[in-house]
């Protein structure tokens, strides 16, 4: 059980961590001007020469091949749900890391959809 | 329109560009690999498994979608807070029950159909909050490179 705990952390903290360090590097790289197929370009080039970018891809593949151990382990009904676990991890993370306002409707709704996904994926 | 509206607008029309992407890119990775069958784990068997995958158009209709999902998970959190769109993407979990009811005929179970409510209100709860709360840390790209 305390190898599934360590590992359920890993994947929650890598997908997170990842997803985070993903945001930060995308928010740094400024916004696109306009929403089309040139801005778009421009922005994805410049995003895919962004540090903290290539920084969340191997926390993000380190959290995927925790899940396929973790699916090895234990069954999907189990690891899913629990990893749903990662909304409030990643409010928590948004909040503290990247310095997002999280407000009381938001934090409802952040609780309410990990147990909605939750109980979706447990079937 | 308003300047906070129009962002809004925009988040949300990336995010359902998002949920539909995975969804779709999900499904044509699923059809596509039953196509291909039970891959043997053997260096054959991966390498047979290998070229039938990268000759499907099923597969490679899979990766744009994916393709697709990716890019506008990045563009949206480049000005939107990520504790707004992560649980505005979960969406995708009810829009995939509905769709399963619909089109498949899928039996669900109460305890399923509870999740599905949940998560459209803690959506909606979500989505009434702003967009972004930090400050615009980035100059717009185009901006900056002109």
């Amino acid at each position: 059980m305390i190898l599934v705990t360590i590992m359920l952390c890993v994947l929650i903290c890598g997908s997170t961590g990842g997803e985070i360090a993903i945001t930060y590097g995308m928010k740094s790289t400024g916004e696109p001007a306009r929403l089309r197929p040139k801005e778009l370009l421009v922005f994805l080039g410049r995003a895919l020469r962004n540090g903290w970018f290539w920084a969340g891809v191997p926390l993000m593949a380190l959290s995927f091949y925790s899940l396929l151990v973790l699916l090895s382990w234990k069954p999907i009904t189990f690891v899913i749900p629990v990893s749903a676990l990662s909304y409030v991890v990643g409010t928590l993370g948004a909040k503290y890391i990247l310095g997002e306002d999280i407000s009381t409707a938001r934090w409802a709704g952040v609780v309410l959809v990990c147990a909605g996904v939750a109980l979706v994926t447990a079937g | 329109m308003s300047s906070e509206r129009r962002l809004r607008i925009k988040t949300l029309v990336m995010i359902l560009c998002m949920v539909v992407c995975a969804n779709v890119g999900d499904l044509m990775l699923k059809r596509g690999m039953t196509q291909i069958g039970a891959v043997q784990l053997s260096l054959s068997g991966l390498e047979h498994a290998f070229r039938l995958t990268v000759t499907s158009g099923t597969i490679w209709i899979g990766i744009f979608f994916l393709t697709g999902f990716m890019v506008s998970y990045m563009t949206v959190v480049s000005w939107a807070d990520w504790s707004y769109v992560m649980p505005a993407g979960a969406f995708g979990y009810a829009v995939l029950t509905l769709l399963a009811v619909i089109f498949l005929h899928e039996s669900v179970s109460p305890r399923r159909w509870v999740g599905v409510v949940l998560i459209c209100v803690g959506v909606l709860l979500v989505g009434q909050t702003k967009p972004r709360t930090t400050e615009t840390v980035a100059v717009k790209v185009n901006e900056a490179a002109a």
